[in-house]
């Protein structure tokens, strides 16, 4: 056994040996090869935590929100069908939610205006995320001024801020008196934006959904999972940007082990040749190319990987944020939680590591079982 | 597995340790280091909990439906809100700008244009 251990060794030395002689070539290898790891590694790490995180933070949103669609476009919801919907059997609350949209062209941002339904505001008074105090450089106790929909200013006064620990469900977010809402936007007392819907038996929530529709036809309820399978779908890595960082990483990947796997370099045939007539038996050659191989993609996997990790929950994914931001001015900032999931982390392994390692072998082995004579000759 | 430094007699000091061992040594710290990976997203899911349940908490206290991420356009700040296929509704010949917006940003002069209409 210890001398099995000795011979791995010695031919672990001659590979290492081997690899720094052609120092240049390698280097440039690992640091392609980390890379392609780190995008694939990026994307991975990053839309699984997004999607456990927007999973734990919206189990606690509405069951249920109805809308009402008006030529296939959502439009305001009469507060008479609250009625209706509370009157459905399993109906525990059926709440108007009043919310929309205001466009500042100061810093050119969209912000979503909300009526707290749990929380009193005075009027004349706004409270606002911690995204548009830090764009803006407002403050509590200072006066933001709308353009309301007839054209005349309104101010109003800060009353505080919501926690920036919140940021990424509020930073856009002004909460204001329900009359000042609808003095702003010249919304009709008769009309909620949407409809908060609370069950008895969440089991009976597509039951529910149903007979709302039947009842209601012109509604369309969305129901809590549906929020959160909406997630699911943005960081899918199918969809979007994930797709497309895939694609180009694999392929490249693909250039990569498919330049291995075609052919040596007539100095590594060379070199094959020599290790035959001085005795080394193919299975020696084969498990000095399995060493090189493995050596070069197991470092280059796990430097691609810890940098991804990095990257993704140190630095919050800054490479990604142009791409996340669109045209977006403003961005909430936030950590990301690290949900990682090692199945995951294992298929990257055997997805990047063992066909390289293969690629590395096979025209090795094609190499050493010819006679060493002409393979030094060729 | 490293073996003591020893003396060549090329004339000068060097330290003399195996490739193999430099490797298997490097082999064990990168081990260790995605151990540690593993064990610190352990520890930061423990240490951030109480922070997701203030979110959750938050979007509770508010009945909020979305994520803040995306706030470029109503779609794509309250995308779970969306009416259905809503990207091209905005006005005739509007262009999609999400996903396809996560990929690259709008020119410069794009948005000067945008500025005038509202």
């Amino acid at each position: 056994m210890a001398s099995w251990i000795e011979k791995q060794r010695s031919i672990l030395d001659y590979t290492l040996s081997s690899l720094m002689r052609r120092k240049g070539k390698n280097i440039s290898l690992f640091i392609v090869y980390t890379v392609v790891v780190f995008i694939l590694a990026s994307a991975m790490f990053f839309t699984q935590a997004m999607k456990r995180e927007a999973s734990l933070i919206l189990k606690d949103a509405p069951e249920m929100v109805v809308q009402r669609l008006l030529m296939g476009r959502y439009d305001p919801i009469p507060l008479d069908y609250l009625q209706k919907i509370r009157g459905i059997r399993g109906v525990i609350s059926a709440d108007a939610r009043l919310w929309g949209y205001y466009y500042d062209p100061v810093v050119g941002a969209n912000y979503t205006v909300m009526v707290p339904r749990n929380q009193s505001l005075s009027p004349g008074r706004i409270i606002i995320g911690n995204g548009i105090a830090r764009d803006r450089m407002i403050n509590r106790g200072d006066i933001f001024s709308f353009r309301a929909h007839d054209g005349q200013s309104r101010s109003f006064t800060i009353d505080g801020e919501l926690p920036a620990a919140s940021e990424l469900v509020s930073a856009d977010l002004i909460l204001i008196a329900e009359a000042d809402f609808r003095d702003l936007f010249g919304f009709p007392a008769s009309h909620a934006t949407d409809i908060a819907v609370s069950v008895i038996n969440p089991k009976e929530l597509l039951t529910i959904a149903r007979k709302i529709s039947e009842q209601l036809p012109d509604t369309r309820p969305i129901i809590r999972d549906e929020m959160v399978r909406t997630y699911d779908s943005v960081f899918d890595w199918r969809g979007g940007m994930v797709i497309v960082l895939i694609m180009m990483a694999l392929l490249a990947f693909v250039i990569f082990a498919w330049e291995k796997a075609s052919g040596l370099s007539a100095e590594e045939r060379r070199e094959i040749g020599i290790l035959k007539a001085i005795g080394w038996e193919t299975s020696d050659v084969i498990a000095a190319k399995t060493y090189e191989g493995s050596a070069v993609s197991f470092f280059s996997f796990t430097f691609g990987i810890l940098l991804a990790y990095g990257h993704v929950f140190f630095s919050a994914a800054f490479l990604f944020a142009p791409a996340l931001k669109g045209w977006s001015v403003l961005y909430p900032d936030f950590r990301i939680t690290p949900f990682i999931d090692p199945y995951q982390v294992a298929v990257l392994f055997f997805l990047t590591v063992v066909p390289y390692t293969v690629a590395t072998i096979v025209p090795s082995w094609r190499a050493a079982i010819v006679d060493p004579d002409s393979v030094m000759r060729s | 597995m490293i073996s003591s430094p020893s003396l060549k007699m090329s004339g000068k000091a060097r330290l003399s340790v195996r490739k193999s061992s430099l490797c298997l040594v490097l082999f064990g710290a990168a081990v260790l280091l995605l151990g540690a990976m593993f064990f610190h997203a352990a520890y930061q899911r423990q240490a951030d909990a109480p922070l997701i349940v203030h979110i959750a908490g938050v979007v509770k206290t508010l009945d909020l439906t979305d994520l803040c991420l995306f706030t470029e356009a109503r779609y794509t700040r309250h995308p779970s809100q969306a009416d259905l296929y809503s990207a091209f509704q905005d006005h005739p010949a509007s262009l999609e700008h999400f996903p396809t917006g996560s990929i690259a940003g709008p020119p410069a002069a794009l948005r000067r244009l945008h500025g005038k209409l509202d």
